[in-house]
């Protein structure tokens, strides 16, 4: 029969639309309003002390909007007006420098796509498969094009000598909020590729994301990436606080703990078809799309097993990869309608192939929390649900 | 610098904001307590999480013990079991806590804090003396219990020169677990989100109808008690809020509690057990707000309330006064 939506004169193409200005900044259109950050309410005490989730299984291409990127909180996302901003460099340098925001928006600035990984995502999944949804079990991740200052350039501004050896240096970087959530970088990393900044995707950071600058720190783990960045010290030992010796260090089976595990290692994730996010078309022409990263470098390769890890196809890479930034992958299929085991398996450019969670577990046991970057399974059915499965 | 951007610090500006401790104790100010100082503080400022016993309370941190256990399943790291330095206590509890009210505390409440929490953990006797002098005396147990990430080489065998791609498995492929027998993942779509809450308003419509005839009657407060309870309250402020624009946090909004049906704010996710008895007609009078706050969880079992309780009978009565005082 004749489609209706086709031959009947519809309101929308007889009457008229919003006008401009209806929303002076704009939110999605109510039709996409389930594509929302969540939070799973009984990892945490509070809601201030917590963390949200990307609705990754709902998203495309590989910029995550400002207004669903995950959050981590340690005291709650403060209000900070660019007026009532400073920046102190202090330590040892020749001059301790206090910057205004205004100070630094007249530094020579850089542009840098990079994704931000918390150290715990995936970490509820080290004992088995838990939370059905790839939004849950990956969607401590966001990938945003940065504007910025290289920290080096700030360093050099309080006199430092980078010329000089600094091999035994590091900076302790802290936020304005009352956890402060200080961190110790070693020097050398401060140099290389750390940006103070202060806009994302285009526009200004967004409170809940370190609003007015906040520190980027390519490739390693979220917590490091400083929020409402307020005071960068040199020093010559790291200070050891108590989110990188209580929080954030890996106990191994044996009861030893790694810490100054910094780096992301490379890692992926199918976000459709997954729980969220059923297939309802039946059996026909398929798209499997995910996402995939590494704080070592790009992203070379990612393989699709559609059996549970037995056999696997490359996928498409949707764009060549960038150093430490989120890359997108499909694998365009006919799907015959039966039942699949689906994995996605990313290598980087340093030859580093994403392991299984059995593989993982052989090295650090199952008390790591932190830095479980396994292969994920999907088991497909028939009807086109998904759920979040483990494989022998 | 080379742009002759920014200003030079001052030296009291340097000294408000560079307030962290190394390991070697770099940054520690003079001062000094005994976990006998530092008992009440506790109790005051950091039990409501933590515990009376630095045990911990629902999912906030245990501060104390743990010994022996992590090398088990679900270890459990506190400051005994886990912590490597003494410097991070210090460091971390002068400049973030207590939680909503970092950065109160003096040198010395510090101090104190800092040996109740070791005193706790069997570390310090009660009345021994922790200061910037005696800090570097103190041994922490799992001080040897760290390496640094050695990921490159225990992990080498993760770098390949090709992925498998054939016959990668000596088995057929079988499920071993699946997510949903767990059942621990919240709600998908914002229409289910919609409809459970519209049937939450339905059940607190249920039960407030019985609550009208049910209302006590309440006889004005005692200011003196109504101040004491005001106190009393910092125990409950991390989860529950009162007074003008107060919202859900962990716990209900507290706004005209004392006298009215139980389980009955809008917008707050009961326990089956709130549930249940807020469908039997409990009502928040005096009585049994009281005996709730005694021991939540012996009163009600399956609440999620994970306070452990006021021991103290003034106390209780001081915080219903106060209460009450919030329409």
């Amino acid at each position: 029969a004749p489609d209706p939506l086709i031959t009947e004169v519809q309101p929308w193409a007889s009457g008229l639309g919003e006008g401009v200005d209806a929303t002076p900044y704009g939110l999605p259109i109510k039709y996409e309003d389930d594509v929302v950050r969540r939070n799973v309410d009984w990892l945490t005490a509070d809601t201030i002390s917590s963390i949200n989730f990307t609705p990754i299984h709902a998203l495309d291409g590989t910029i995550t909007p400002q207004g669903c990127a995950f959050e981590r909180h340690h005291s709650g996302a403060i209000e900070l007006r660019k007026e009532d901003y400073r920046l102190m460099i202090n330590g040892l340098v020749d001059t301790p420098l206090v910057f205004t925001y205004a100070d630094l928006e007249r530094f020579p600035r850089e542009i840098h796509t990079y994704f931000l990984e918390c150290a715990a995502n995936t970490g509820m999944e080290w004992a088995g498969a838990q939370l059905n949804g790839a939004q849950f079990t990956h969607g401590m991740i966001h990938n945003m094009e940065y504007s910025g200052v290289p920290l080096r350039t700030l360093l050099e501004e309080a006199g430092l000598d980078t010329a000089g050896d600094l091999s035994d240096k590091w900076i302790y970087v802290e936020g304005a909020d009352a956890s402060s959530n200080g961190r110790s970088i070693p020097m050398e990393k401060a140099l290389d590729d750390v940006l103070v900044a202060f806009k994302a995707n285009g526009e200004a950071l967004r409170k809940e994301h370190g609003y007015p600058v906040r520190l980027v720190v390519p490739g390693w783990e979220g917590n490091m990436w400083v929020k409402w960045l307020r005071r960068i010290e040199v020093t010559d030992q790291p200070i050891e606080s108590r989110e990188e010796t209580s929080k954030y260090t890996d106990t191994l089976a044996d009861g030893i703990s790694r810490k100054w595990t910094w780096v992301m290692d490379a890692k992926s994730v199918i976000t459709s078809p997954s729980p969220q996010m059923p297939i309802t078309h039946g059996a026909g022409p398929l798209v499997i799309t995910g996402m995939a990263w590494s704080g070592r470098g790009a992203i070379t390769r990612v393989d699709v097993s559609l059996d549970g890890g037995m056999t696997w196809q490359p996928a498409r890479l949707g764009k060549a990869g960038d150093s430490k930034a989120l890359t997108r992958f499909y694998l365009d299929i006919d799907w015959d309608g039966s039942e699949m085991l689906i994995q996605s398996r990313a290598t980087d450019e340093t030859g580093y192939v994403q392991p299984t969670k059995d593989a993982l577990r052989e090295v650090r046991g199952e008390n790591s929390i932190y830095h479980n970057n396994c292969i994920q399974t999907w088991h497909v059915k028939e009807n086109g649900e998904a759920e979040n499965v483990e494989v022998s | 610098g080379p742009f002759g951007l920014g200003r030079e610090a001052l030296p009291e500006e340097v000294a408000a904001w560079n307030l962290d401790i190394a390991p070697d104790g770099t940054g520690l100010p003079e001062g000094s307590g005994t976990a006998e100082d530092g008992e009440m503080l506790f109790s005051e400022s950091c039990a409501a999480c933590h515990g009376e016993f630095a045990e911990g309370v629902g999912r906030w941190p245990v501060l104390a013990g743990g010994f022996g256990t992590l090398d088990r399943m679900d270890p459990v790291k506190t400051v005994g079991s886990y912590w490597p330095y003494l410097s991070t206590v210090y460091d971390y509890v002068r400049r973030s806590m207590p939680f909503g009210a970092a950065q109160t505390m003096s040198d010395d409440d510090v101090y104190a804090l800092t040996a109740y929490i070791l005193y706790s953990n069997s570390i310090m006797e009660y009345d021994e003396v922790l200061s910037n002098e005696t800090f570097s005396e103190i041994e922490m147990p799992n001080a040897d219990g760290f390496i640094v990430d050695n990921r490159e080489e225990a992990e080498a065998h993760f770098w390949k020169d090709e992925p498998c791609m054939e016959n990668c498995k000596d088995a057929p492929v079988e499920i071993t677990m699946r997510a949903t027998i767990l059942d621990v993942t919240p709600e998908e779509t914002a229409a289910e989100e919609a409809a459970a809450s519209e049937e939450a308003a339905a059940e607190d419509t249920a039960a407030e109808a019985p609550a009208e005839e049910t209302e006590v009657a309440m006889a004005e407060p005692d200011p003196a008690l109504v101040e004491e309870g005001e106190g009393v309250f910092r125990k409950c402020k991390a989860c529950h809020k009162v007074g003008e624009g107060a919202r859900n946090g962990t716990g209900p909004a507290l706004n005209g509690i004392v006298g009215h049906p139980a389980g009955a704010v809008e917008g707050f996710r009961y326990s089956n057990a709130m549930q249940d008895a807020a469908a039997d007609g409990l009502v928040w009078t005096p009585e049994e707000l009281g005996a709730f706050l005694a021991k939540p969880r012996d009163y009600m079992r399956g609440t999620k309330m994970s306070f452990v309780g006021l021991r103290d009978e003034e106390e209780i009565k001081a915080v219903i006064a106060y209460l009450s005082t919030f329409e």
